[in-house]
């Protein structure tokens, strides 16, 4: 065993080191693997690069290095008298800067339009995010509170009444109404050949009508009282504090478990009070600013933001309809929301600004804004609608069956059980078609109303800006305030969903 | 003796409760009372508000303005008008320019919404990133703002048509629109039409035929050759012997101005750009996650089974990405077509800019030209959905089958 010398099946030298593999990782193989690593693919990267070429430097070249940055008129964007290309003129968007944001606001009264964006913001930035507490306060101070005093913010005016006034007021509108209808149907039956039936009817109406003239009586006097008084809105307010925290005492249980929702009514009345103290509500107010004289972004926020909120209520009532077992109300809901989802938005507007004024009584003049609002609401209220339906869909049957085993009403199931699960998962749902009315605000331009996009087209007939660059650079800059408000709401509606479908994740 | 079954007894008392309040009962009667009573008085006010306003305005309701005559001239019309015809008319040329640039709007939205799409699944990361840059900026811009885009800024910063933008000589861009070359109809025409009809019925039939032997007797037939010959063989065959169907007269510049071709205006070109550059993105996406989800397994069974790629997506794939795709496609066919009646707001003659604008404040007739308008719309609306959830289910069917 001295010949050690070995086996001539085993190897005596090494095997020559094989090339390290084609790189995978970092950026060069990622090139490689992504980009390059068939003919075909090399071909479509070719491509894209191309395309890329001729989109990304153009736009760079348009929006900065040829760029103007300083000019008092449209001298200073003329490509004479910068000796180069231009491309955007942007001393034209520093002039019309406060025109796209507040419109014909008045200057002295600016401080009102920032005190409500801020405001919005404050209470809207809390709400957004996930982790802060006290929700409820919050979504009730913005979809109920910030409205009400964005209003006597942004158009001013003050009140002569409160709640007592205004529920007499109402009341007696349906009265006198129902009076109304009862004798025309009197005096129809003189003329018709049916004639016994419309006028049992009309005196039936009339009858009804006066029955609610005496049974408003009291409320009446008292308005007519309070108005005498020095201090209208005051003595009216107390009375209206007084009565509603009474009732809501009574109704959450009395000396029993009613102090809860006094104590709730009372901070409530408390928060409206230094609300009209602070804004001189019952001393007239701000000066009045007419809606006509709103516009840019000012307009646009408006109606987004009211639009979200007033399409809430209706989608909740519509979807909840929908889903009815009474007949009447199931029908008229899904009537109500298919055809209001089956014709454009711009006919809905036309409908509000030619036809609702032909619906209300003559003497009542409607605010060319306010119909805009009116048409954007009922039809995001129907499109709402069928983003709730599919919350409602979505709640599993066994909650609702276990909330009527434990004797809830249907009411208390539906708003204790039903709608907060539903609202929680359509948040994504909601968030977009907020994001479709945004893009839908621009609509309004075509009935006269000025928002962001009315201002800038108003604002290129401007000849003292008219250069060939401007409308180009009206368009960069309002594109990227719609498209940073947009963009923030896709990418917030992609948060909440992954956050909702947090359990599902692997 | 036999054992019959006894009925069940009648229950009128709850039949009625059904019938009168449904599934709530009498609670639901009750409810449906009240809510009838509140409709009828809301309708009671607006009628009479309606019809005191109308009086004190001066205006007699009814359709009878429709045979007044329009006095108004359309820049677009795709039927004869000239200023004295009648509001009917104006209806209808309305009526069809918005069919029309819906139409295309559709087909162009299609083709670049599968483009897109293919760009944002292709593996290459440059075009993937690009569709889905395209997608994001176009999705979250408002239409009209892209309409007005389109019409203020590019096609108003296109030369004048003396230094028009040609392409191949055939076509010439300008501010003043698109000027493309004018079909002429020539004497083979007809020949042609009914050979192209000829030879589509006869693929059809073939394809069927295919499809039995298949399903049938499980025979393979190879049917491509014969479809090709009768789709394009039988209209070539058309042309030699009767000559050609079409003459296109090529625009020529003469002076300021175009001799010959016909001109598309600019309002139609920005509205159509517009829509259907903003109508495919969100197609894009609606493709995208069609073909998502179908389960990576499908296409591996598929070869495992021995199919080719191309077998694999033509039978398995795209049949079930369609079963996704098909519901959300409806109804951004239905968002474009009520989607170009923003043509109002550059003057582009649509049914809304024509007839609910310019006949409105003219007639001053609102209740009745609005909800004139706003029923055509309920209607395409409605056709549309319609077929198209026929095309749905028979998919459905097939992939039951």
């Amino acid at each position: 065993m001295t010949d050690l010398s070995a086996p001539s099946f085993v190897r005596q030298d090494l095997v020559a080191e094989r090339a390290a593999p084609a790189k995978t990782t970092g950026l060069i193989g990622f090139v490689r693997m992504r980009l390059l690593n068939s003919p075909g693919n090399i071909l479509l990267t070719i491509l894209g690069l191309l395309l890329a070429w001729y989109i990304v430097i153009p736009a760079i070249k348009f929006l900065l290095v040829d760029a103007i940055w300083t000019g008092k008129d449209r001298t200073a964007c003329l490509a004479d008298k910068a000796g180069h290309e231009v491309g955007a003129c942007w001393p034209y968007i520093q002039a019309k800067l406060t025109q796209l944001i507040y419109g014909f606001y008045p200057e002295a009264q600016r401080w009102r339009v920032n005190l409500t964006y801020g405001l919005g913001a404050a209470l809207l930035l809390p709400l957004l995010m996930p982790r802060l507490p006290a929700k409820a306060l919050n979504s009730g101070l913005f979809f109920f509170a910030f409205p009400v005093v964005a209003f006597f913010l942004l158009h001013g005016g003050g009140i002569a009444g409160f709640g007592v006034s205004w529920t007499a007021g109402l009341l007696q509108l349906f009265e006198q109404s129902i009076g109304g209808a009862g004798d025309l149907l009197v005096n129809l039956s003189k003329s018709s050949a049916i004639g016994p039936l419309p006028w049992v009817l009309g005196k039936l109406l009339v009858l009804v009508g006066l029955l609610i003239h005496w049974l408003i009586f009291p409320l009446t006097w008292l308005r007519d009282q309070l108005q005498l008084s020095s201090v209208p809105v005051w003595g009216d307010f107390l009375l209206t504090a007084v009565i509603v925290s009474a009732v809501l005492f009574v109704l959450g249980g009395g000396l029993r478990s009613g102090g809860r929702a006094l104590i709730g009514s009372l901070l409530t009345f408390a928060g409206i009070a230094a609300g009209i103290k602070l804004m001189g509500l019952d001393r007239g107010g701000f000066p009045i600013v007419d809606t006509r004289l709103w516009g840019g972004l000012l307009v646009t926020l408006v109606i987004a933001i009211t639009g979200i909120v007033a399409s809430m209520p209706i989608g909740i009532a519509l979807a909840l309809g929908r889903r009815s077992t009474i007949p009447l109300i199931r029908i008229f809901s899904i009537a109500f929301i298919e055809f209001w989802r089956g014709v454009p938005l711009i006919t809905v507007l036309f409908f509000a600004t030619y036809m609702l004024p032909l619906f209300v009584p003559g003497n009542f003049a409607v605010d060319g804004l306010l119909r805009a609002l009116i048409g954007v609401a009922i039809f995001t209220g129907a499109y709402m609608a069928e983003v709730i339906r599919g919350g409602l869909a979505a709640v599993a049957r066994g909650q609702a069956e276990a909330a009527s085993a434990l004797g809830l009403s249907w009411w208390k199931t539906t708003s204790l059980i039903v709608l907060p699960q539903a609202l929680r998962y359509v948040i994504p749902g909601i968030v977009n078609s907020f994001i479709s009315l945004f893009k839908d605000t621009s609509l309004v331009s075509i009935v006269a109303l000025f928002d962001l996009l009315g201002s800038l087209r108003a604002s290129f007939s401007d000849p003292n800006w008219s250069t060939p660059t401007t409308a180009f650079t009206g368009f960069a800059f309002a594109g990227m305030i719609y498209f940073v408000f947009c963009f923030g709401m896709s990418r917030y509606s992609l948060f909440v969903e992954n956050r909702l479908n947090a359990h599902r994740r692997h | 003796m036999s054992i019959a079954p006894r009925k069940p007894p009648l229950q009128f008392a709850l039949r009625l409760k059904r019938a009168l309040g449904g599934k709530a009962g009498w609670n639901g009667l009750a409810a449906q009372i009240a809510f009838a009573a509140i409709l009828a008085w809301i309708a009671y006010e607006i009628v009479a508000n309606a019809r005191m306003n109308l009086e004190t305005q001066h205006i007699a309701s009814g359709f009878g303005f429709l045979n007044y005559n329009a006095g108004f001239d359309v820049n677009q019309s795709l039927i004869a008008y000239n200023n004295s015809d009648t509001y009917w008319r104006v209806f209808f040329v309305g009526l069809l320019n918005t069919i029309l640039v819906s139409v295309i709007g559709i087909v162009f939205a299609t083709v670049i919404g599968f483009i897109v799409a293919l760009c944002r699944l292709s593996p290459n990361l440059l075009l993937a990133r690009i569709g889905g840059l395209y997608v994001e900026i176009v999705r979250n811009l408002p239409l009209l703002f892209q309409i007005l885009f389109w019409y203020l800024a590019v096609l108003a910063a296109l030369p004048a048509p003396r230094q028009s933008i040609s392409i191949f000589n055939t076509f010439f861009l300008n501010n003043r629109g698109l000027v493309v070359p004018q079909p002429v109809t020539e004497p083979g025409l007809y020949p042609f039409i009914a050979a192209l009809a000829v030879g589509t019925v006869l693929a059809l039939g073939l394809r069927g035929y295919a499809r039995r032997a298949l399903f049938q007797r499980g025979q393979m037939i190879r049917i491509w050759p014969y479809v090709l010959g009768c789709l394009v063989g039988l209209p070539l065959v058309s042309m030699l012997v009767f000559g050609g169907p079409l003459k296109f007269e090529l625009p020529q510049l003469k002076g300021f101005n175009f001799a010959g071709g016909a001109r598309i205006i600019p309002e139609f070109v920005a509205l159509t750009v517009a829509l259907s550059t903003y109508t495919g993105a969100f197609i894009a996406e609606i493709v995208r996650a069609g073909v998502m989800s179908v389960h990576k397994g499908q296409m591996e069974a598929g070869s495992s089974l021995g199919l080719s790629r191309a077998a694999t997506l033509r039978l398995i794939v795209v049949p079930q990405a369609m079963r996704v795709i098909v519901p959300p496609l409806t109804s951004q066919y239905l968002n474009l077509t009520k989607n170009s009646s923003l043509a109002v707001a550059i003057g582009y003659p649509d049914l809304v800019s024509v007839f609910a604008g310019t006949a409105v404040s003219q007639t001053g007739q609102a209740i009745e030209i609005i909800a004139m308008t706003m029923g055509v719309y309920l209607l395409l609306s409605l056709t549309t959905s319609a077929l198209m959830s026929v095309y749905g289910w028979r998919i459905n069917r097939s992939m039951a089958a």
